[in-house]
């Protein structure tokens, strides 16, 4: 199983509506043991990648496998089996606000397996003790900082010992010492686990530091990838403008509109 | 004489074309979203295996919106019962027949006020409360998350929730209603000093088990059942926003306001037509 | 865990108070145990009125509830209500007996009373009441009262210095009236002793007519 691909994506399509597609055309590929970032501006469509790589959406075209099985002809019981090896961290967390810290990373064991409560309480004190927070297992998710509830949010993802983990910006919103701790625990819990992971993110610079590979989308279509070295190197425009952080470039400031001139007078009418 | 032929119409849509097909739009809106509900509802049933077998889940719920509702009810239904008997009294001694205070505070409790007011207080007590827990599991993604760890959120948060409001409805209904016939004791005998067993003994004679009690038990039930219905499908369908968590809460409670209602209407014409 | 336990405490006793309130509306509101679900058995009796009787009404037999009415309706033939109603199984009544709709007060609700006769012969399930007595409508009493009060005033006109006995003669005749329909079952004692009373002037009049 080790040597299936964890993800791979063919051509992928999608769209809410028919009439207006997120993505056009999406290729690209996890390796084992690789950590992927996923990278592009806001609003194109990373984040649905993922929800299709967790089969909470369909996708419209193409062909979407995990651990080589596609995803889009599971039924219910392959999906439940699939997601139990895939761990999730959600944009701010999303901890379960009415349990506690504890309550929270043994919440997939507790609903996914059939372990004793001895058992679930030792697997998640090892967990709260990789990110840190053993000693946080009493509060409530309201009495955490966002750098804490991430990192809860991460133990609780990687409670099932993923073979694959999935990352919705798990840098946005962060302090500077919060977000180092976050990129070096995705990396070590990576590779101790031996899994692979995706990062949906716009923090570059964070992402050049841990990740193996990086995919830039805009417009519903990879637009480059490659090594963080080839990235930092890369002179394509578009990589370029997103990697320094330039407004002006490939991607454009103004949002598409009528001659300002024009619409100007038209008011004044 | 040639008779003027009217212009032909031109096929641009006017403002009462605009107007009829902007309510047909609506209309076809509001009938998809029925559809969902409905949609909604028999999956809620379909998901309801796992709050049977760990009813924990369920007594939490049941907790949540039975037991944290108890105070209200209790004091509502005793203030009501008071009134009852201060408003029923002054009507009934012009007739000389102070002695029915009973008969009109039970009857009024247990087969209209009772199941009514509290499913009213339940609906925005409870009710909104469990569409802005559901809308915000669902704006903050909890409820996607529970998705992603193979675990079905219907399942899980909203069908032991729909079960807790059912089942704690009726005892709610019947709480209110024994409370307000105590408050109406309080007023007619403690009170005004109306005959102690003419109050029982009036309302025993007049209050029928079968008709009266167990058709205000089930008028409860129903409303139970339409107000978590209501609720839980509000929260679901919440759009993922403060914004919208707040718009579904306030729906949740003004729906709910006329589908108890109309419902009452409905069974009460059911029930006591003739009688 | 001892969160858990508090809460299941709560359930618990929420629980136990609600059905604590059902019962409480169930025995003391409703009088549940006042038979509600025991055996009962139908009989039928026919009236040519039967004033503001309802369904659900009950059936008195010497002031104790014995039974509900369960159906009324009405002969398109014979023109007369047909009332159904059903008697506690503990309590059979004989081939005799007598069914009158009566008022529970001067404006009370009405009831249908029992009047159980002699024969050793009890109803079976369905059987029909004879002997039935309608319901006192009062417009109709007032008016019968008028009637005689009119009737009667041409004679009081004539011997003017007879006045007196003439009036009591008046008010027996209405209690006459009035026991004709409402015979001597009327429940109430006040409308039980202005009966007796009626009587006894009614024969003090007669005696002074004479």
């Amino acid at each position: 199983m080790a040597d299936l691909i964890p993800v791979r994506l063919d051509d992928v399509a999608f769209g809410y509506d028919p009439s207006k597609r997120i993505l056009e055309k999406v290729n690209l590929t996890v390796r084992p043991g690789q950590i992927v970032a996923l990278m592009g501006g806001s609003g194109c469509g990373k984040t649905t990648i993922l929800r299709l790589i967790g089969g909470t959406v369909p996708a419209s075209a193409g062909t979407v496998s995990v651990f080589g099985e596609d995803v889009g002809v599971m039924n219910a019981d392959a999906l439940r089996r699939m997601r139990s090896r895939v761990g999730m961290l959600f944009q701010f967390g999303a901890l379960f606000t009415d349990l506690s810290v504890f309550d929270n990373v043994a919440f997939p064991l507790r609903e996914c397996t059939n372990l004793g409560e001895r058992m679930i309480r030792d697997l998640v004190l090892m967990k709260l003790q990789a990110v840190g927070l053993r000693g946080a297992s009493t509060l409530m998710p309201h009495q955490l900082s966002g750098g804490m509830a991430r990192r809860v949010a991460l133990a609780r993802g990687i409670a099932l010992d993923p073979r694959l983990m999935l990352f919705d910006e798990p840098f946005t919103g962060l302090d500077p010492i919060s977000l180092a701790t976050i990129g070096r625990l995705v990396r070590e819990l990576n590779d101790a686990l031996g899994a692979s992971s995706i990062i949906v993110t716009h923090d570059v610079q964070e992402s050049l530091q841990i990740v193996d590979y990086l995919y830039f989308i805009a417009g519903g279509r990879v637009v480059a990838e490659g090594t963080p070295d080839g990235v930092r190197a890369s002179e394509q425009p578009f990589v370029r403008q997103f990697v320094r952080g330039e407004i002006e470039g490939v991607v454009p400031f103004h949002q598409q509109a009528a001659d300002y001139r024009s619409e100007l007078l038209a008011g004044a009418r | 004489m040639p008779v003027a032929s009217p212009p032909p119409k031109p096929d641009v849509p006017g403002p009462v074309r605009a107007r009829v097909e902007g309510l047909g739009e609506w209309a076809l809106l509001k009938l998809e979203r029925l559809g969902f509900a409905a949609r909604f509802f028999l999956a809620i049933l379909r998901f309801s295996g796992l709050g049977i077998r760990r009813f924990g889940l369920v007594m939490r719920e049941i907790h949540f919106a039975g037991v944290l509702s108890l105070v209200i009810i209790g004091v509502s239904g005793l203030f009501v019962g008071m009134v009852l008997g201060l408003q029923g009294y002054e009507t009934l001694v012009r007739y000389g027949s102070a002695e029915a205070l009973g008969t009109l505070v039970a009857l009024s409790l247990v087969r209209e006020l009772g199941p009514v007011v509290s499913a009213l207080l339940f609906a925005s007590r409870a009710g909104s409360a469990m569409t802005a827990e559901i809308g915000l599991m669902k704006a903050t993604e909890q409820l996607a998350a529970m998705e992603m760890m193979a675990v079905e959120p219907l399942a899980r948060v909203v069908a032991p929730r729909f079960w807790g409001g059912v089942i704690s409805m009726p005892l709610l209904a019947a709480i209110f209603s024994a409370c307000g016939i105590l408050g109406g004791y309080l007023i007619g005998v403690v009170t005004i000093g109306l005959d102690a067993g003419a109050y029982w003994s009036q309302m025993q004679a007049a209050v029928d088990f079968r008709d009266d009690v167990l058709n205000g038990v089930i008028k409860s039930f129903v409303f139970g059942v339409a107000v978590t219905w209501i609720a839980v499908f509000e929260g679901y369908d919440a759009a993922p926003t403060a914004e919208g968590v707040s718009r579904a809460t306030t729906r949740t409670v003004v729906t709910s306001a006329l589908v108890i209602l109309a419902l009452d209407v409905l069974l009460t014409a059911l029930m006591f037509r003739g009688t | 865990m001892n969160r858990n336990r508090m809460l299941d405490l709560w359930v618990g006793l929420f629980v136990i108070i609600g059905i604590g309130a059902l019962a409480f509306l169930a025995l003391r509101a409703a009088n549940a145990s006042n038979f509600s679900s025991e055996p009962t058995y139908t009989l039928e009796a026919r009236f040519d009125n039967i004033g503001s009787l309802k369904v659900r009404a009950p059936v008195r037999s010497a002031g104790v509830m014995v039974g509900r009415v369960s159906a009324i309706g009405f002969d398109a033939e014979t023109y007369e209500a047909v009332v159904s109603f059903n008697i506690s199984a503990r309590y059979p009544f004989p081939k005799d007996t007598s069914a009158k709709i009566l008022t529970a007060g001067l404006l009370g609700e009405q009831y249908l009373g029992l009047t159980a006769g002699g024969d050793a012969v009890m109803f079976k399930a369905g059987d029909t009441v004879r002997l039935t007595q309608s319901a006192v409508v009062l417009e109709n009493l007032i008016g019968q009262f008028l009637y005689n009060k009119a009737a009667e005033g041409k004679p009081a006109d004539a011997k003017p210095a007879d006045a007196n006995p003439g009036e009591g003669k008046s008010a027996g005749e209405k209690a006459d009236d009035a026991k004709v329909t409402d015979s001597k079952a009327a429940e109430s004692k006040t409308t039980d002793s202005t009966a007796k009373g009626g009587k006894t002037r009614a024969a003090k009049g007669a005696e002074g007519s004479q």
